[in-house]
């Protein structure tokens, strides 16, 4: 309906997947990529120095005033993407390999292993994410390194569900049993007949994730599980920000940065699934 | 009498259920050679897939498959997967009746043809292959090979998408191919198309053909001979042009009688009454009974045996009495 009335130029200017939405996340995720790469280049202090008397407000100098130690905020809260990003992707990539292989060895050989994986997931995902994440991060030691893997292990079970239940409903498809009459051996026809046509889902679900990710991860360092001092890391920002009470800017620039960042990936992750499923709506 | 290319001798296949196994096939026997065309013909249900999926090992875990299946004397009944891998797509091909799923959707249809030669065939290479998959596809009379090799399954019509399949399906030279309803799916003017390029092919290769079908008119004038399935049995096997001549059991004279004929006019096409029984509830002696025309007594507790004339062999008890003919 609203497609049919948009005028002939836009319709033909603007693809069709490109919703407003979508194109606000595009928006908001480039600018933060951009920063993985540009913090260096656009910020206007070094993140580490004390620049400043402490605890100014915004002013000129320091557009989102300054830290407990005298610590430029908006240069922080840029160069904490090149910590928060990357992060977040490796977790979800790992945690995608992982769940994924085993959601699909699950699906496709069944039988007790495949009921061993999934009793696995089921007691993972019965943990609050961020107790189990606590507690694995804990055990292991404070550091990022140590949060990424405590996330991963939180994370992938939902993936290896996902794959799972899409391997389950794959395989029944006749193109299976059209290669199987042809010869194909087990493997060839999990990797090649029904991998390919699992993933929408899966990539839906990882971007959304990706937001997820690092709104844990800066959970965990705002407890002091995550990055350690002076690593600018949101979480840990926010962290500082709450000691100081009266000083708000303090926790307004990595509050804003996780706020847009998990609002950008989750818009995004809504107008992929619109393109992608069409069973939807 | 040599050893035929493939025969079923005593097949049965059941499936497990909760309450009670389920046999959907109560012993066939078959036998097709090089260069023979045998159609089996039943309704849905009758175990006509059933069976001969069975006898090549494709059905879920939860059948099972006793009996005899022979293949140039091999036993293909309890074969271990690696060896049924080897046979499957080289010597023995299948056609499904679905072409519009029998492809894979994501990937060309080249490379899946391709795939199929290197399954079978691992010195030849990629190039080679691709070569061979574009002659198969003129073989089975798709224009434009060259171009239609780098197409997606999405690309092709139903029709076309049949052809590729039977293309992938001789591949490697099968010396059997068993056809799966490979017409049901289409449009009549398609399934004439569909059925000429088959015959040409089974002719050229000299392919042992097992055509499944619930449509006889289709196996007139491509089937050498004849099967007929009801409820898990051979009712009645003959050559094609005796069964349409001289038809002996009252289900295959339905049959026959269902067959719109063009240059009569009817107000009502024939049909046989009832549906076939459900699974695990045949009723006692003749499974056709309750729906038969000529059913007496002796139908309803005495289940018929095969009877042999020459290479006609039916199982009915009035197999002989032509009075009753229902048609």
């Amino acid at each position: 309906m609203t497609d049919q009335s948009l005028p002939l130029a836009r319709r033909l200017l603007v693809p069709y997947w490109l919703t407003l939405p979508m194109a606000i996340g595009l928006a908001i995720v480039l600018f933060w990529l951009l920063m993985v790469v540009l913090a260096p280049v656009v910020a206007p202090y070094d993140p580490l120095e004390l620049v400043g008397r402490r605890l100014q407000p915004p002013s000129w100098q320091h557009w989102l005033g300054t830290d407990a130690l005298g610590r430029d905020v908006l240069s922080r809260t840029l160069f904490g993407a090149l910590h928060s990003i990357p992060i977040a992707v490796i977790v979800v990539v790992l945690a995608v390999s992982f769940g994924a292989l085993l959601g699909a060895l699950s699906g496709y050989i069944g039988g007790l292993f495949g009921s061993a994986i999934m009793r696995l997931v089921d007691v993972t995902l019965s943990f609050p994410p961020m107790l189990l994440a606590m507690a694995v991060a804990a055990s292991l030691g404070p550091g990022l390194e140590n949060a990424a893997i405590a996330m991963v292990i939180v994370w992938w079970p939902v993936y290896a569900r996902l794959m799972r239940a899409q391997v389950l409903e794959v395989r029944e498809r006749e193109h299976v049993e059209a290669a199987i009459a042809a010869g194909a051996s087990r493997p060839r026809i999990l990797f090649k007949h029904i991998l390919p046509l699992c993933w929408t889902p899966i990539l839906i679900s990882a971007t959304m994730d990706l937001g997820q990710v690092i709104l844990l991860a800066a959970s965990l360092s705002f407890i002091g599980l995550g990055a350690t001092p002076p690593t600018p890391e949101w979480g840990s920002m926010i962290s500082d920000g709450a000691q100081q009470f009266y000083s708000w800017w303090v926790a307004f620039g990595p509050g804003v940065a996780i706020l847009t960042v998990v609002l950008g990936f989750n818009f995004i992750g809504d107008g992929l699934h619109d393109y992608l499923d069409p069973r939807s709506e | 009498m040599n050893t035929p290319l493939f025969s079923v001798r005593d097949l049965r296949v059941g499936f497990l259920s909760r309450s009670l196994p389920l046999e959907a096939v109560r012993g066939i026997d078959l036998h097709v050679d090089h260069g023979e065309v045998l159609g089996i013909v039943g309704e849905s249900g009758s175990g006509k897939s059933v069976g001969m999926l069975g006898s090549v090992s494709l059905l879920p875990p939860s059948a099972y498959v006793t009996g005899s299946a022979r293949f140039q004397g091999q036993e293909l009944v309890g074969l271990d997967r690696r060896s049924l891998q080897k046979l499957r797509g080289s010597r023995i091909a299948m056609i499904f009746q679905d072409p519009l799923s029998s492809l894979n959707p994501v990937t060309k249809v080249g490379t899946q043809i391709v795939e199929a030669i290197r399954l079978h065939d691992r010195k030849i290479s990629k190039r080679d292959a691709m070569e061979r998959a574009i002659e198969l596809l003129e073989l089975v009379a798709i224009p434009e090979p060259n171009r239609r090799v780098h197409q997606y399954p999405h690309e092709f019509s139903g029709g076309m998408r049949q052809r590729v399949m039977i293309a992938m399906a001789v591949a490697n030279d099968p010396d059997l191919l068993i056809a799966d309803e490979p017409t049901t799916a289409l449009d009549v003017t398609v399934q004439a198309q569909i059925m000429e390029v088959l015959a040409t092919l089974q002719k050229r290769l000299n392919l042992g053909l097992i055509l499944i079908t619930h449509d006889l008119g289709v196996l007139a004038g491509h089937a050498d001979r004849v099967a007929v399935v009801y409820a898990g049995q051979v009712v009645e096997q003959a050559s094609i042009d005796d069964l349409f001549a001289n038809p002996k059991h009252p289900y295959t004279r339905g049959l026959i009688a269902s067959i719109p004929n063009i240059s009569e006019e009817k107000e009502r096409l024939f049909s046989i009454e009832g549906a076939p029984p459900p699974l695990g509830r045949l009723p006692s002696g003749c499974a056709f009974n309750p729906r038969c025309t000529m059913a007496q007594d002796v139908c309803r507790n005495l289940d018929p045996q095969t009877t042999t004339d020459g290479a006609h062999s039916v199982a009915c008890h009035f197999a002989d009495d032509k009075e009753g003919a229902c048609a």
